[in-house]
């Protein structure tokens, strides 16, 4: 079991011609994704060769869908064209759509969140690493040679602190890691993820890494409080960020008293989460959780 | 800032005044001479609370126009330095509203917040008065058109005399919002005038940068460059994601969270060490080769209260031995102006290989520390050296 994403998830990718498309398709082959294919309108019909494999290009997601009967899209379209390619995923039907694009304007997020509502597809990102179930499928761009398939299920708003913390744990292992994004607005939230490794029977802990800027962290506090039964152990970076500063996510700005590092580091800890000062810490703390189950 | 802000209204058609923007206290006396009778003279900086620090004046007559403008241009409000005034005809408003449409980042989605009592002092209404202040939600997909204007302004209780205009008004602001990408678009105060007239006495619009980047070219005009911290205007010529901060340990990494997270060690590990802080935030992002980690090196090394440099790399996508590369290459390039220790950490693909590579450098100013917490503690104790 995992979450979201498994051995049997058939994935295409939109914009598998690009440069940033093509180099992850070969990476995510090589982690062992089912990838059966990809869509960009002007190249339809042709294939493009990656990691030994030919894939289909499709003149769009409906058609990709039924000839292929893919339920992931993973998104690599350039921030101009992003807000079209997830409506043409969602009108087409996807389960799952990853959108790792940078850069794309918050009002284009905004109106695909609002149209995705009463729909049946769950959106990761924008602006996200994607979402790995070690051993079995990738949906994104992270490096599947970090750690291996276990206990740890993994949420965090960075990529980069997604790829730290499975090195940390990587003795461990995860059932399902989750970079669900620093954008102001993304689909799957902290809550979301850690509501999916509550009800994943592989998930024993959860690593839970947040960051300022908005009240995602105190909400998921409030979630846990009420519904997680699992131990959790959190981190939230930006400790140190001044205030009004963009740290480099679109979301990561303090403003006023609220969203700050120390609110949310006390939220978590009101309802019990341990909240590691650093990376390494809070792996620690985690490593205690595991090994006392 | 509040005449760009207005240039933004008038684009799209809300009623505001457009004034004279200048930038000696001789232009401000000419252009109250100009526009006549009593003008207000306003300090142009991108904080609030200009008034309360001094920076807007009423000025009856163009001496005193002068007068003020002398005093308020130079002045520093909130840490910037006023530049520029803004000189507008004096209209005293009879009443004073507060309207704005903002990102509503908790419910995904965009905010109207709309008080008919109050104007400048919303806050206070907001926590005197919650009831005064509406805060209706719209809904990105459906916008506001002007159905949805005319329940704004019935929510908000706009009076009848002045109740179509704030129709057109809110309608316009929402085209301001959304044909300019922007996250806030704000008017405090909005002003009933004299005879019923209603205008966008003041505002401040927040812009996407994504947005700019991808559709409004023009955006690019509004960066006022001499507000711009000069290492982050050379960090930002080189496309480099640099923030300055006030210590003596420059920083840089890969990836937004993890830079944020070394800033974070470095001032917990300062602490032991004479309460050295960071420098910067400096993300390279993915592909750390030689040329970026050079241009990264040199604004850092630029800024002149660092000490210690802190190399912080967690090989995701990038290999390990690429960054060592770089790191190499850069030494090589900035040869004698590499002049100050650096930390460097080295974490996952390829660790061995990169690590392998700067052993066999064996540069005098380089210090190889397996973990981010020790290479932290050792940046922190070289900068306090």
């Amino acid at each position: 079991m995992s979450i979201y994403l498994n051995k049997d998830s058939k994935i295409i990718v939109q914009g598998i011609t690009g440069g940033m498309g093509s180099k992850h398709t070969t990476l995510m082959i090589e982690a062992g994704s089912n990838i059966v294919g990809g869509v960009n309108a002007r190249k339809a019909g042709t294939t493009v060769e990656l990691a030994g494999t030919t894939q289909p290009v499709f003149g769009s997601v409906k058609e990709a869908m039924a000839e292929t009967g893919a339920d992931v899209s993973v998104v690599f379209v350039p921030p101009a064209f992003t807000k079209d390619a997830c409506i043409e995923a969602i009108d087409a039907g996807i389960g799952l759509l990853v959108v790792i694009t940078e850069g794309v304007p918050v009002q284009d997020t905004a109106e695909v969140w609002s149209y995705l509502q009463g729909k049946s597809t769950r959106m990761i990102g924008p602006n996200c690493p994607g979402i790995i179930t070690p051993e079995e499928s990738l949906a994104g761009i992270t490096p599947h040679t970090i750690a291996g398939k276990g206990p740890v299920g993994l949420v965090s708003k960075s990529g980069t602190l997604t790829y730290q913390m499975m090195y940390e744990l990587r003795d461990f292992g995860f059932s399902t890691a989750i970079g669900i994004g620093g954008d102001p607005i993304i689909g799957t939230t902290h809550i979301d993820a850690l509501e999916a490794f509550e009800n994943d029977p592989e998930t024993k802990a959860i690593v839970m890494i947040g960051e300022i800027g908005g009240d995602a962290e105190e909400r998921a506090a409030a979630y846990i409080k009420d519904n997680v039964t699992k131990p959790v152990v959190g981190y939230v970076a930006g400790f140190t960020a001044p205030e009004g500063k963009t740290m480099g996510h679109a979301g990561a700005i303090v403003s006023g008293s609220s969203g700050t590092a120390q609110a949310k580091k006390e939220a978590l800890e009101a309802v019990g989460v341990k909240v590691g000062k650093t990376p390494s810490e809070t792996a620690a703390l985690m490593r205690e959780i595991l090994q006392s189950l | 800032m509040e005449y760009q802000a207005k240039e933004l209204f008038a684009k799209h058609g809300v009623a505001t005044t457009l004034g004279v923007v200048v930038e000696t206290a001789e232009a401000a006396r000419a252009a109250a001479e100009e526009i006549g009778g009593v003008t207000v003279i306003k300090a142009q900086v991108k904080a609030g609370g200009r008034g309360k620090a001094g920076g807007v004046k009423l000025a009856k007559t163009a001496d005193e126009a002068f007068e003020y403008a002398s005093n308020i241009l130079g002045m520093e409000i909130k840490g910037l330095t006023v530049n520029r005034v803004l000189v507008t005809p004096a209209t005293p408003p009879e009443e004073e509203y507060y309207f704005s449409f903002l990102l509503d980042r908790s419910n995904r989605s965009y905010l109207c917040i709309a008080s008919v009592e109050g104007g400048v002092e919303i806050e206070e209404v907001a926590k005197t008065n919650p009831d005064a202040v509406k805060q209706i939600a719209i809904d990105p997909g459906t916008g506001v058109d002007e159905e949805k204007a005319r329940a704004i302004a019935t929510e908000a209780k706009f009076p009848e005399a002045v109740f179509e205009q704030a129709v057109d008004m809110i309608v316009a602001l929402y085209k301001v919002f959304v044909e300019e990408d922007a996250t806030l678009v704000e008017v405090n105060p909005l002003a009933r005038l004299a005879g019923d007239k209603l205008e966008a006495l003041d505002g401040k619009v927040s812009l996407d940068e994504n947005a700019s980047e991808v559709r409004h070219p023009d955006h690019a005009a509004f960066e006022i460059k001499d507000e711009t911290d000069p290492l982050e205007a050379k960090a930002k010529e080189k496309g480099l994601n640099y923030v300055k901060l006030d210590g003596q340990v420059g920083i840089i990494g890969n990836g937004a969270g993890l830079v944020m997270s070394t800033l974070d060690v470095v001032a917990y590990a300062g602490e032991a060490h004479g309460g050295v802080k960071p420098a910067n935030f400096l993300d390279i992002g993915g592909g750390a080769n030689a040329q970026v980690m050079a241009d990264g090196l040199d604004v850092i090394l630029n800024d002149t209260q660092v000490k210690s440099v802190f190399v912080n790399v967690f090989g995701g996508i990038t290999a390990c031995d690429e960054v060592a590369n770089g790191i190499k290459g850069a030494l090589e390039i900035l040869g004698d102006e590499a002049s100050k220790p650096l930390v460097v950490r080295l974490d996952g693909n390829n660790v061995d290989k990169g690590r392998a590579i700067l052993n066999e450098l064996n540069h005098p100013l380089v210090t190889l520390v397996d973990t981010m917490d020790g290479a932290a503690d050792k940046a922190a104790e070289l900068a306090n050296a």
